[in-house]
């Protein structure tokens, strides 16, 4: 009876597994590709000094930005050495790890298109909402 | 539902060919580009491995230990904030990229999973506990505590928003 269940779901993970290996190798695919074609310079130049535009710029960058979240924390300790403001950093770490846009294809093909906009949207404008949010606790504090 | 699984996994393949031909045209126009981007691929993919590995056997567990009643009561329309906790923290604790998580994620919403509450596990997949001490070293110690928190707080909010829309059959 229990060899039996172990081998139905044995069946069944390989199954589900076999599925998302495509999406999975094609993410990694696609995040290489981003990441060797926007190199970590071109996003320097962006930013400008006021604090809600270089938010959405930061939100922006790092919505569309892919790779592992030690590249946001790199790229933002560059940043605030060139001069960008911490808003925008924080907006830029916060959604390379809650926004995805080029994961959204393998998010909506797996959890529903509708589900994957939704959560990418509101990921985004939580990320520059955090980053104000962040800075003014840190100021308050001290 | 076997046939929409077919369809999905289609869609799947079909995702892989449009990305092989991008790398085609891209091998075309500035092949040296091609052949970093391959490079940084196999580089990630060998760190991944693991993780696959990983995300196979919680695959299995959650089939073999998880029964649809104990999602519906744990993470469904009536599991409450308790729900909300198991969310949280399981995203908190989730290890390697996002969309190794998704199959996951899709078992339990078939199982009975609420889509709120797979949101606040995605969005608290932003806590990266690993990455921790890297962040302190970086922006320090107020800045990391005062971020995750807010992070934590916020993937409670993103899964109200998303309830909302839930209930409004709008997912």
């Amino acid at each position: 009876m229990l060899r039996h269940r172990l081998e139905r779901s044995l069946k069944k993970t390989a199954r589900t597994f076999v599925n998302l290996l495509p999406i999975i190798i094609g993410m990694l695919l696609l995040t290489s590709l981003a990441v060797v074609v926007f190199p970590e310079q071109i996003s320097a130049g962006l930013f400008g000094g006021n604090d809600a535009l270089d938010a959405l710029i930061g939100a922006s960058v790092g919505s569309v930005a892919a790779g592992h979240p030690l590249a946001s924390y790199l790229l933002g300790g560059e940043l605030l050495k060139g001069g960008v403001s911490l808003i925008a950093v924080t907006a830029l770490i916060v959604s390379w790890v809650t926004v995805g846009i080029v994961q959204l294809p393998a998010e909506a093909l797996m959890l529903g298109l509708r589900f994957a906009i939704y959560r990418n949207v509101i990921g985004f404008f939580t990320a520059i909402v955090i980053a104000f949010l962040c800075v003014h606790t840190l100021r308050l504090i001290g | 539902m076997e046939r929409e699984r077919k369809k999905k996994g289609v869609g799947g393949w079909l995702f892989l060919v449009l990305v092989l031909a991008a790398y085609g045209m891209t091998a075309a126009i500035e092949p040296e580009v091609a052949r970093q981007a391959l490079s940084f691929f196999i580089k990630v993919l060998r760190k991944m491995l693991p993780v696959l590995v990983l995300v196979f056997v919680l695959l299995l567990a959650a089939d073999l230990l998880l029964e649809p009643q104990w999602i519906k009561r744990n993470l469904g329309r009536e599991s409450g904030i308790k729900g909300w906790l198991v969310a949280a923290v399981g995203g908190v604790l989730a290890a390697g990229p996002i969309y190794t998580w998704y199959a996951l994620l899709r078992e339990l919403r078939e199982k009975g999973m609420r889509a709120s509450l797979a949101a606040i596990f995605l969005y608290s997949r932003a806590v990266k506990l690993p990455l921790l001490p890297l962040m302190i070293h970086y922006f320090g110690t107020a800045y990391t505590l005062v971020l995750c928190l807010y992070l934590i707080g916020f993937s409670v909010v993103t899964g109200v928003l998303i309830r909302k829309l839930e209930d409004q059959e709008m997912l």
